[in-house]
C-alpha cells in the first residue's frame, strides 16, 4: 500500500528562479524545486540533499540537460542528478529522492510523506 | 659483480642529453657514473644563451637540476676540468686528483677562434661562448657607447643583436664579402644586410682587421687592410668555432687535419673504450656545430653502451631556421648548389624583402637544398622536399612562389612518408608519432610527452600539430573543439558568434547556434563571454541561472555548504581602519579568519542568508567584491616598493593597486592572477603570475603566462623598460587576446604554450601589432573598465537580487541542520559527518 501522503504549499511562483532551483524545508527535509520554463513540464523537485559532499546544496547546482534528460549538476564536486528519478548520471547507485511537484494557482505544492495521524488532520 | 665506471668529460648540451639517454637505459645498472664540468654552472642551453641578457638566469635556461643528478645517482663534478687522460692506466687527471674509468666519453664541445690578430689579449675583447663570457660582456658595456663583432655568421649576427640590446651602437666586421658566407649566396647576403642595417647595426663586409691598439675616441680602435680604422668600446670575437680536442691531442687519440677527435659510426675513437660526441666529435671528416646532431650522437653512443650493434651515427642534416634579429634567415641541404648538374630557381621580392632560392638537381626530381631570407614560412615543406627526397613537382618553382602568383599550397601532413622526420632535436619521425597514437595518445600534449618531439629547439611545433592533428584525424578520433553537446563550437568560436551577432542572452544563442537547454559547462563559458562582450550584472535574471554557485552567490561554497567572504584588498594594502572593521564583522557572525596566500584576509563560514548582511556591513566601510569567486582578475600581489624598502626603484604598491582596480571585474576563461614587485628582488613572486611586473630603474619589465598551482610555469619577458602607460597597453592587450582566444578553464600559462607560434607569435601580436588589432583590443578593455561595477553593492541594494539569498525560501529562520561546528584554535569550524 502507498504510504500516506500530502501536497503541502512549499512557495508561491513569484519565489521560483527560472531556470534553476531554490530549497524549500518539508517535513521530510530539505527539497530542491527547480523551474525550468522551456519544458514541459516546467517544474521538478527532488532532494535538497547532495549524498556524495553530505551537504544540502542542490538547488543552487546548474540546470541543464545531457542527452535530453533534465539534470542538476552539484555545486560542490559536479556530479549531475536526474531531475526527473533523481538517479545519479555517474554513479548508478547513488539516487536522490524525488517528489511530485505542481501549480496550483499561484502556489507551487510538494506531495511530501506524512504520518497517518496528520492526514487525518489534512 | 662491482661495479664499473663510465667518466663523461664535458657537462654541456650534448653530454647531458647523454645522461638523460644513458641513466634510462638497462646498462645505467653496470655503471657508476662521473661527470667533470669545466663551468661552475650545471649544464645549461647553449642554443639560447644569448636570453640571458633579455631577462633569463641560469635556472631558466639549466637542462637538468642538481637534484637530477643526485635521484639518478650521478656523481657531478662541477668546476673541476679534466688536464690529462691516461689511457694505458685508464684514468684521467684534474687539479683534485686522479680517477679511474673504464669506459670514457668526451663530450668536450668546441671553443670559439680567436685569430691572431694584434691586440685581442685587450680586457675589453671578448668571446661568446658561456655565462661567463656573457657576464663579462655585460660589464664591459655598461660604460661603454658601441661594440663591434668580428665576424658576421650565425653566431656573430646573434651577438650583433646582444651588444644592441646592451644599448650599444653595434657593428658587425665580415672578412668576406657578404654576411653568413657558410649558408647564403650573394643576394640573400645582400637583403639580410639591407634588413640588418634597417634595424640600425652598421655592416663591414670585406675587412680585414690587422690590429687593436687604444682608441681615441673610444677604448679599442681597430685597423684594417684598407688602411681605414673604427673605434669602439669592445670586441666580441665570432670568427668560427674549433672542436676542443686538447685532451684528445695530448693522449694521442686520432685527430682531424683541421682538428676533431676522429669518430666512427659508433661514437667510438682510435681507443675503444674512449667515445666522443658533440662539437667535439669528427666524423667523416665532418664537425656538426648544431645540437641536434650533438643529440643523435649522444643517443646512438648510449645505445652503443648497451650493447646494441645496429645503433649508428650516420650523419645530420645541417639544415637552420633563425630568426636573427627579427629576420628569418633558412638554408637548407646544398643551399650553394655544388652538386654536378645542380640548377637553381630563385625567387625575389625586394619590395617585400623576400629572397628565396631552390637547389634542384640535374634531372630536376629532386630539392638538393634552399635559401630563405625574410619570410621563412616556406621552410618546412622544403625542407621535408629535401630530407625525404619526395619527388618534386612539375613545375618546382611554385613551392617558393607566394600563393597570388600560383605557389602550391604547404606540403600537407599526409605527403610525408613514415621516415620523415619531424623532430631533428629529439629524432622523432612521423612513423614514431603515428606509434605513439596508436599507442594510446590522443592529443598533442600527450605525444609531446612520448616522443619528446617539439621539446628541444621548438621549431617543428607547428609541423607536429599539424601531423598530430592529421593522424588522429585519420584514426576517427575526434579532434573535436566543441565544448559540449550542446554546441558544436569552440570558446572562441562562441565568443565570436556572440560579438559578431550581437547576442545578449544564452537562450539567443543556444536557439540560433546550439541545441537541447545546456549544462554545467556550456552556461558559465556563454555566461563569461557574455560578460566580457557587455559587462552585464552576473545576477540579472537571464544571467543568473548560468552561473557557478560561486558566481550566482558571489562566494566561494565550502564543504559543508557555507560559503566564504573575501574581500577586495587591492595590492594588500589595508588601513588599520578597515583591518578592524574586517575584525568586528567576523567577530559578530562568528567567520573563521585566515589571511589568504593572495595578500587579503578570507572569511568562511557564513550561511546563504547572512551575505547580503555581511556585504552591506562591508561596502558601508568602504569593501568591494574581491572576485575570489569568479574566473577573473583575483588579486595583484604587491611588495612594499621604493616607498620603504632600500632597495625599491619603483612604486610597486601604486602600480599594483591601479592595476588591481583597472582590470576588477573583468571577466576570463579562467582565473588571472598579477603581482608587482618593486625591484629584481622580487619579494612578490611576479614571475610566478598571469601577469608580473617588476621595476627597472627606467620603468617596468613586464612577464607574463606564468601559473603556479598544478603545474607551475615560471612567467616569461615580454617586455622590459615600459613606461606607466607603455606597461598598461601591453597588458591591456595580452589580457584581452587572452579572453578572446583562450579555451574555457584555460590559465594564460597553457594558452600561450597552446597558440601557435608561442610566445613569439604573441609577442608580433601585442607588441608588433601584426595583427592590426591593437587598438580595438585597446578599446575593448576600457569599455570594460568604464562599466564596472561591485557587483555585491548592487546586489544589496536590490531586493529582487537579495530574494535570492534564501536558504530556504519558505522558512526564513531555520538554520540548516548539516551544518555543525566545532571550535579549533579558538576558531569555529565545520564537523561533517560524511553522509
Ligand atoms: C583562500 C586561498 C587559500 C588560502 O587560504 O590562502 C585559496 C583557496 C582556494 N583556491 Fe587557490 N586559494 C588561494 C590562493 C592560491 C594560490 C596562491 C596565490 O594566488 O598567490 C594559488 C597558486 C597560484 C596560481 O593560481 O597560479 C592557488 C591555486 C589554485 C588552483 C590551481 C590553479 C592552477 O592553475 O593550477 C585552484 C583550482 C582551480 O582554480 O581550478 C584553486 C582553487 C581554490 C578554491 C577556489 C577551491 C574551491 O573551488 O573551493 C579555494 C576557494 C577558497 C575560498 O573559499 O575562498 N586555487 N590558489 C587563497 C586565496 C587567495 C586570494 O586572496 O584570492
Ligand atoms: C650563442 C650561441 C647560439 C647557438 N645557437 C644555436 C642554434 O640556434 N641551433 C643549434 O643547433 N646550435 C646552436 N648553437 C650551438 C650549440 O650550442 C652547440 O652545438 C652545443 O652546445 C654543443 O654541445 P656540446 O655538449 O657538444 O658542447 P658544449 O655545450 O660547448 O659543452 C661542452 C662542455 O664541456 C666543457 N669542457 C671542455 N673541456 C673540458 C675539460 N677538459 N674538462 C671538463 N669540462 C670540459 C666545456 O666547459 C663545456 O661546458 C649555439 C651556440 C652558441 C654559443
Ligand atoms: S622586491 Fe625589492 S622593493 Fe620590493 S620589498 Fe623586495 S627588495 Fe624591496
Ligand atoms: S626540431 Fe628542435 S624541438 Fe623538434
Amino acid at each position: 500500500m502507498k504510504a500516506p501522503t500530502r501536497w503541502d504549499a512549499v512557495c508561491t511562483v513569484d519565489d521560483l528562479v527560472p531556470e534553476s532551483g531554490i530549497a524549500v524545508w518539508t517535513e521530510d527535509g530539505p527539497v530542491a524545486v527547480f523551474y525550468l520554463p522551456h519544458r514541459l513540464p516546467a517544474l521538478f523537485a527532488i532532494s535538497h540533499h547532495d549524498p556524495i559532499s553530505g551537504a544540502n546544496v542542490l538547488a543552487r547546482g546548474i540546470t541543464g540537460d545531457l542527452k535530453g534528460e533534465p539534470v542538476v549538476a552539484s555545486p560542490l564536486y559536479k556530479q549531475h542528478f536526474s531531475l526527473r528519478t533523481g538517479r545519479c548520471l555517474e554513479d548508478e547507485s547513488v539516487q536522490v529522492k524525488r517528489y511530485p511537484v505542481l501549480l496550483d494557482g499561484g502556489r507551487v505544492r510538494l506531495e511530501v510523506p506524512c504520518e497517518q495521524r496528520q492526514t487525518s488532520a489534512a | 659483480m662491482s661495479k664499473k665506471t663510465l667518466i663523461v668529460i664535458g657537462n654541456g648540451m650534448v653530454g647531458h642529453h647523454f645522461l638523460e639517454q644513458f641513466v634510462a637505459s638497462p646498462a645505467a645498472e653496470d655503471f657508476r657514473v662521473v661527470v667533470f664540468g669545466e663551468e661552475k654552472q650545471l649544464a645549461y642551453d647553449r642554443v639560447h644563451l644569448s636570453e640571458y641578457f633579455s631577462g633569463s638566469s641560469h635556472a631558466d635556461l639549466a637542462m637538468g637540476t642538481a637534484d637530477w643528478y643526485t635521484e639518478n645517482r650521478i656523481e657531478l663534478r662541477l668546476n673541476e676540468a679534466v688536464t690529462r687522460i691516461d689511457r694505458e692506466g685508464r684514468k684521467v687527471t684534474t687539479d683534485r686528483g686522479d680517477y679511474a674509468y673504464d669506459e670514457l666519453v668526451l663530450a668536450t664541445g668546441s671553443y670559439p677562434f680567436v685569430p691572431p690578430i694584434e691586440g685581442r689579449e685587450h680586457p675589453h675583447c671578448f668571446v661568446y661562448r658561456t655565462l661567463e663570457d656573457l657576464d663579462a660582456i655585460r660589464a664591459s658595456a655598461r660604460d661603454g657607447k658601441s661594440g663591434v663583432v668580428i665576424g658576421g655568421g650565425l653566431l656573430g649576427l646573434e651577438a650583433a643583436n646582444a651588444l644592441k640590446s646592451l644599448g650599444l651602437q653595434a657593428h658587425v666586421v665580415e672578412f668576406a664579402p657578404r654576411l653568413m658566407p657558410v649558408q647564403l649566396d650573394a643576394e640573400g647576403g645582400s637583403l639580410l644586410r639591407h634588413k640588418i642595417e634597417e634595424l640600425g647595426v652598421q655592416v663591414h663586409t670585406d675587412k680585414a682587421t690587422t690590429a687593436i691598439v687604444e682608441g681615441q675616441d673610444a677604448r679599442l680602435r681597430m685597423n684594417f687592410s684598407d688602411d681605414s680604422h673604427l673605434d669602439t668600446d669592445l670586441i666580441v670575437f665570432s670568427a668560427g668555432i674549433r672542436p676542443q680536442d686538447t685532451l684528445a691531442r695530448a693522449c694521442g687519440l686520432e685527430i682531424g687535419e683541421r682538428g676533431g677527435i676522429v669518430i666512427d659510426d659508433h661514437c667510438t675513437t682510435s681507443d675503444r673504450h674512449i667515445h666522443a660526441i658533440g662539437e667535439c666529435a669528427l666524423w667523416d671528416q665532418r664537425i656538426f656545430g648544431l645540437v641536434a646532431p650533438g643529440y643523435t650522437m649522444a643517443r646512438t653512443l648510449s645505445s652503443v653502451l648497451n650493447n646494441d650493434e645496429e645503433a649508428v651515427f650516420t650523419g645530420a642534416d645541417m639544415s637552420t631556421k633563425l630568426k636573427l634579429l627579427g629576420v628569418d634567415v633558412g638554408a637548407i641541404g646544398d643551399a650553394h648548389g655544388q652538386a654536378p648538374g645542380a640548377r637553381s630557381i630563385r625567387f625575389n621580392d625586394e619590395q617585400a624583402g623576400h629572397y628565396r632560392r631552390m637547389v634542384i638537381s640535374e634531372d630536376g626530381k629532386r630539392l638538393l637544398g634552399a635559401i630563405l631570407v625574410g619570410d621563412n614560412s616556406h621552410y618546412d615543406t622544403l625542407l621535408q622536399y629535401a630530407l625525404n627526397e619526395i619527388t618534386l613537382p612539375g613545375n618546382p618553382e611554385t613551392l617558393i612562389l607566394p600563393e597570388s602568383q600560383g605557389g602550391a599550397p604547404a606540403l600537407g601532413p599526409d605527403a610525408l612518408p613514415e621516415t620523415a622526420s619531424i623532430c631533428s632535436c629529439h629524432n622523432v619521425t612521423k612513423g614514431d608519432i603515428c606509434g605513439a597514437i596508436d599507442a594510446g595518445c590522443s592529443d598533442l600534449a600527450s605525444v609531446k610527452v612520448e616522443t619528446k618531439a617539439s621539446t628541444g629547439c621548438g621549431g617543428c611545433s607547428a609541423l607536429l600539430k599539424n601531423v598530430v592533428d592529421s593522424e588522429l584525424e585519420k584514426r576517427g578520433v575526434e579532434v573535436s573543439k566543441d565544448i559540449c553537446e550542446h554546441f558544436p563550437y569552440s570558446r572562441q568560436d562562441l565568443f565570436h558568434l556572440v560579438k559578431v551577432n550581437g547576442i545578449r542572452t544564452f537562450r539567443t544563442l543556444i536557439s540560433q547556434y546550439g541545441k537541447g537547454h545546456g549544462c554545467d559547462i556550456c552556461k558559465p563559458t556563454v555566461a563569461s563571454i557574455l560578460a566580457t562582450c557587455w559587462n552585464e550584472h552576473i545576477l540579472t535574471t537571464d544571467h543568473v541561472p548560468l552561473q557557478d554557485t560561486n558566481d550566482t552567490f558571489m562566494a566561494n561554497m565550502q564543504k559543508n555548504g557555507t560559503y566564504s567572504i573575501v574581500p577586495r584588498v587591492p595590492g594588500g594594502e589595508i588601513t588599520p581602519d578597515k583591518l578592524i572593521v574586517l575584525g568586528e564583522v567576523a567577530r559578530e557572525y562568528d567567520l573563521y579568519t585566515k589571511i589568504t596566500g593572495g595578500q587579503r584576509v578570507d572569511l568562511f563560514g557564513a550561511t546563504l542568508s547572512q551575505l547580503p548582511e555581511i556585504w552591506e556591513k562591508l561596502i558601508a566601510a568602504g569593501f568591494e567584491t574581491g572576485h575570489a569567486y569568479g574566473k577573473s582578475l583575483r588579486t595583484v600581489k604587491s611588495c612594499v616598493g621604493n616607498t620603504w624598502c632600500r632597495y625599491g626603484v619603483q612604486d610597486s604598491v601604486g602600480m599594483a593597486i591601479f592595476l588591481e582596480n583597472r582590470y576588477k571585474g573583468l571577466r576570463a576563461p579562467h582565473k588571472i592572477k598579477m603581482a608587482v614587485s618593486g625591484c629584481t628582488r622580487e619579494c612578490a613572486e611576479a614571475q610566478s603570475k598571469d601577469i608580473g611586473v617588476i621595476a627597472t630603474e627606467n620603468g617596468w619589465n613586464l612577464y607574463v603566462c606564468g601559473n603556479g598551482g598544478m603545474r607551475p610555469r615560471h612567467a616569461d619577458l615580454f617586455a622590459t623598460d615600459l613606461s606607466d602607460d607603455g606597461l598598461i597597453r601591453t597588458i591591456d592587450r595580452v589580457l584581452m587576446l587572452y579572453v578572446r582566444t583562450a579555451d574555457r578553464l584555460q590559465r594564460t600559462s597553457v594558452w600561450m604554450e597552446n597558440l601557435e607560434g608561442g610566445l613569439d607569435y604573441l609577442k608580433e601580436v601585442v607588441l608588433e601589432d601584426s595583427l592590426g588589432m591593437g587598438a580595438e583590443l585597446e578599446a575593448h578593455m576600457a569599455d570594460i573598465v568604464s562599466t564596472y561595477q561591485c557587483e555585491w553593492k548592487t546586489a544589496v541594494e536590490d531586493p529582487e537580487k537579495r530574494k535570492r539569498f534564501r536558504e530556504f525560501v519558505n522558512e526564513p529562520e531555520k538554520k540548516d541542520p548539516v551544518q555543525q561546528w566545532t571550535v579549533e584554535r579558538d576558531q569555529r569550524r565545520p564537523v561533517l559527518e560524511s553522509a
